[in-house]
């Protein structure tokens, strides 16, 4: 069987890599071509049966797709609305939907003929996905991660150095995932010839925000046909917690020609909009220019990236995929945001009522989905990404809690 | 003509290569600065190359990173890098300035304020080290509307049709990277970079500047046998950062190595012109 990766013909991004006036290309001369060259290989792989075949082989018996799409039916009654789905990419291989990428773009790094493979990673879970297939491919693997992250995600530290991968502490700016992300591409620029960079998310320049989503697409190819067999109907919301934006944007995309779909990202408001202290570029910042592409950000007058905050890793983040900007902007996308005490609060519910640990990030789109659920009807639908499980923030949750583990 | 362009017409009338030095603005506080690039002048640079610091300097190594950081952590922001050209205007009516920095700090300021501001500030050229001619359209009419030079950056991995689409839109001079990598870098080749400015003469008449791992006096006379113009600046960086609050050391420092590089590429031209 032959998985097809693209959408419509004549979807957006255009050649350039634009959304609207969002996306394209903003990098030093030096990545030019190679980026070039990286657009070229994906085009032609994409319609490469080869390619694709193994691809959806890996997928299915190394990441152990299809995932499953799980009524929550307790949690649903307790609620008293609407009926939520989960589409369970906490049950993939290691854990998060991060791994249906790094599996793709991997297979791509190997026809291209690279040897080592470098990524960036905040919560750790990209940074695992990739230590992962580059261990599996045997290719060597240098991971960047923020020195603060490396210290609230240490078991994630551990599991890439068993894995065989170097992980290399940031330590300028924030110390975060965006500062891992400037040091990924300085070392890209630096090791053209042998490198290949697997971005963990929807950003940076073209064609990254494009190629992770068609990766990630999967999520929501699957999801669109399982609500179909299992409801007998597509759903009216989907909810996804945006940190960059791949796990959204890979269960939103197969759903956007689908008028009545009403689709919801949620970003972190860490302390509170009002405070400052959040990551939530679309709901609270303006667009500007950072990591190649032009998006949403979170910046100062002076057009410095400023400093986020978020109780979870993977959402710590100042930036978004261009795509979410120009699906906010279009209006088919709402994008929402729900602080570090309501995302710690679905976290528990969710283990308690439903036995399901999920990942900090995903516990951001189960709380939003709660509060859509109740003003909803119970004949509705709502399918949650629930995108990683939530072993890896146990210490975070503990720590919170004044618990010693 | 532009300051620019006078300036390499001149010094090709002599013989002679630009020295052209980077500094970042505000770098170790904003004080330093305009008397930093007066005394830069005085030993003998031609151009000066003035950063405006960015908090996610992605294609800068760690000398230039900290020194945006230490920029930052005085407040210095695109406003006050004009006014410090203005500043430097009031006594220097001829040597070129060029920003170099990123390109969010001018999309946020909008590019026809930047742009009419900074030409009254005096600001002769703007490298934007994240925009390539592909997405500069809108700053480069705003930079053309005022006489200013957009200067773009080439690289070792710039094949023909990219050297001639960059070259067709820049003027003032074109900024070759030297090495694949970042600023502060190790690893010049001089051959390579000689064969790979002879393949951007073949597309260009612009003089053409080489930058990224020029350390000493001796790789800036090596490169000054090839390029128009030689760029210095983490190894300038790095004197001010070791003599951070020393004013006085910061500019006796960084003057020395400066007329070190000038001897060294005047004397080179001296001995092969016959
Ligand atoms: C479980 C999980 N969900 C979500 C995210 C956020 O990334 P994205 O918005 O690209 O899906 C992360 C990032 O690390 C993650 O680990």
């Amino acid at each position: 069987m032959t998985v097809q990766i693209k959408q419509a013909a004549g979807a957006l991004p255009d050649d350039n890599g634009h959304f609207g006036p969002y996306g394209g290309r903003f990098v030093a001369e030096t990545l030019m071509v190679p980026l070039r060259e990286l657009q070229e290989a994906y085009d032609k792989y994409l319609s490469d049966d080869d390619f694709l075949n193994e691809l959806d082989e890996d997928l299915r018996q190394f990441v152990g797709r299809p995932s499953p799409l799980y009524l929550a039916e307790r949690w649903s009654a307790q609620l008293g609305g609407a009926q939520i789905y989960l589409k369970r990419e906490d049950l993939n291989h290691t854990g998060a939907h991060k791994v249906n990428n790094t599996v793709g773009q991997a297979l791509l790094a190997k026809r291209m003929g690279k040897t080592r493979i470098i990524a960036e990673t905040g919560a750790g879970q990209h940074g695992v996905a990739a230590a992962t297939v580059a261990a599996r491919l045997g290719l060597k693997c240098v991971v960047y991660m923020g020195a603060v992250d490396i210290a609230r995600q240490a078991i994630n530290v551990y599991r890439m150095k068993l894995l065989g991968a170097e992980v290399v502490s940031v330590e300028s700016g924030s110390k975060t995932l965006k500062d891992a992300l400037n040091e990924a591409m300085r070392d890209w620029v630096t090791n053209i010839d042998d490198t290949f960079y697997i971005i963990g998310t929807v950003a940076g320049p073209h064609p990254y925000p494009a190629m992770v989503r068609d990766f990630q697409a999967i999520i929501g190819r699957e999801a669109r046909a399982q609500i179909l067999d299992q409801a007998g109907r597509l759903p009216d919301a989907l909810v996804a917690c945006v940190g960059g934006g791949s796990n959204a944007i890979g269960l939103f995309y197969p759903f956007l020609d689908d008028s009545d779909v009403a689709v919801y990202g949620v970003e972190a408001a860490g302390h509170g909009l009002e405070t400052g202290r959040h990551a939530a570029p679309l709901c609270a910042g303006r667009p500007g220019v950072l990591h190649g592409n032009r998006t949403y950000l979170m910046e100062d007058d002076n057009g410095q990236i400023i400093e986020t905050h978020s109780i979870s890793a993977g959402l710590d983040y100042p930036g978004v995929g261009p795509e979410h900007a120009w699906l906010k902007d279009e209006g088919r996308a709402q994008y929402v945001a729900i602080s570090d005490d309501e995302a710690l609060a679905a976290f528990h519910n969710l283990t308690r009522v439903e036995g399901i640990m999920p990942a900090l990030e995903s516990s951001h789109a189960l709380a939003y989905a709660g509060k859509l659920a109740s003003t909803m009807a119970r004949n509705q639908i709502i399918v949650v990404n629930l995108s990683g499980r939530g072993d890896k923030d146990i210490h975070t949750v503990a720590a919170l809690e004044g618990i010693k583990v | 003509m532009g300051r620019i362009t006078n300036c390499f017409e001149r010094l090709k009338d002599a013989g002679r290569q630009a020295l052209i030095p980077y500094v970042t603005a505000g770098d170790p506080e904003p004080a330093v600065t305009v008397p930093l690039m007066h005394a830069m002048v005085a030993a003998g640079a031609d151009i000066i190359e003035l950063g405006v610091p960015f908090s996610d300097p992605m294609a800068d190594g760690p000398v230039i990173q900290r020194a945006a950081e230490r920029a930052l952590r005085q407040g210095t922001s695109l406003r006050d890098v004009l006014a410090m050209v203005a500043e430097f205007r009031r006594q220097d009516a001829s040597t070129p300035v060029v920003l170099m920095g990123y390109l969010n700090p001018l999309e946020v300021m909008g590019y026809d304020t930047f742009a009419k501001a900074a030409a009254e500030a005096g600001v002769d050229g703007v490298i934007s080290v994240d925009l390539p001619p592909e997405e500069a359209r809108d700053l480069l009419t705003a930079l053309g509307g005022q006489g200013i030079d957009p200067i773009f950056l080439l690289a070792p991995t710039t094949d023909d049709i990219r050297i001639e689409k960059i070259c067709a839109v820049a003027s003032g001079y074109v900024y070759y990277v030297a090495l694949k990598g970042v600023t502060g870098a190790a690893g010049l080749d001089v051959q390579s970079v000689a064969d790979k400015l002879a393949q951007i003469g073949r597309h260009t008449g612009l003089p053409v500047a080489v930058g990224f791992g020029i350390k000493d006096a001796d790789s800036a006379a090596a490169m000054a046998k090839v390029a128009d113009a030689v760029v210095v600046g983490s190894s300038l960086v790095k004197k001010i950062e070791q003599n951070a609050g020393q004013s006085d050391r910061i500019t006796q420092e960084i003057t020395d190595v400066l007329a070190r590089m000038r001897v060294a590429m005047d004397t080179h031209k001296d001995r092969s012109s016959p």
